[in-house]
């Protein structure tokens, strides 16, 4: 299955890309996408359990992704 | 109620326009603005990105846990993003209400919130040409009491 995922400010600069898309088993779950991400050059700075959401809404490692999934993977967040 | 985010400068006085009536005895306008100094470095600037889908609906949900909490609907906020001069606002929240202190402590939670949640980020520009990504959770300890 498909998913996409989603990378902004340090993540995005570091891998050099604010989205991709990924072939994942199904079942695939959120540690998963983030274990795949993290072999990714450039990937250093990403923690082993970064902040993800999935469909905008903030997730677990362990969440079971669907088919067509996006997965935002989202830094310290510094607004205000 | 309303959250928004622009990418234009935050209009001060339509918020609390927004938010009038006159049921409300107290109106709290909260401005947060670019600062010239982080951490004992000179700034310049602030360029603020966000997931933006996501952080307006993060943003509606605080504010709506604001509204039943305080038990006022007269609230708005606005956050900004793209690269900020010093002075300028990057967030404006406006709350009303028929009593000052309840409307103080919906806007000191909806700010709160808003720094714990909401997938925004700034990347300083400082004095030397240098720019950096700040990350809140590195440097709590050693910033002190600035949060």
């Amino acid at each position: 299955m498909t998913v996409t995922v989603l990378l902004f400010a340090s993540y995005a600069e570091s891998l050099g890309t604010h989205s991709m898309r990924l072939d994942m088993p199904s079942g695939a779950t959120v540690a998963d996408v983030i274990g795949h991400v993290r072999g990714l050059p450039g990937a250093d700075r990403l923690p082993s359990a970064p902040l993800v959401a999935v469909n905008e809404r903030y997730a677990r490692g362990t969440r079971v992704l669907e088919p067509g999934d996006e997965v935002a993977i989202i830094p310290p967040v510094a607004g205000g | 109620m309303r959250a928004a985010i622009v990418d234009h400068p935050i209009d001060a006085t339509g918020l609390m326009a927004e938010v009038a009536r006159h049921g409300n005895g107290a109106t709290v306008l909260f401005v947060g603005t670019v600062r010239d100094l982080n951490d004992g470095r000179p700034v310049n600037g602030i360029e603020y990105s966000a997931y933006r889908s996501m952080a307006e609906r993060e943003m509606a949900d605080i504010v709506r846990e604001a509204s039943e909490q305080f038990a006022t609907t007269d609230i708005v906020v606005e956050h900004r993003t793209g690269l900020l001069e010093l002075g300028e606002a990057s967030v404006i929240i406006a709350v009303a209400h028929s009593h000052r202190g309840a409307a103080y402590d919906a806007s000191r939670y909806v700010i709160e919130q808003i720094k714990k949640r909401v997938p925004i980020w700034k990347r300083e520009h400082y004095a030397d040409g240098t720019r950096e990504w700040v990350d809140p959770t590195s440097h709590r300890v050693a910033a002190g009491a600035g949060r």
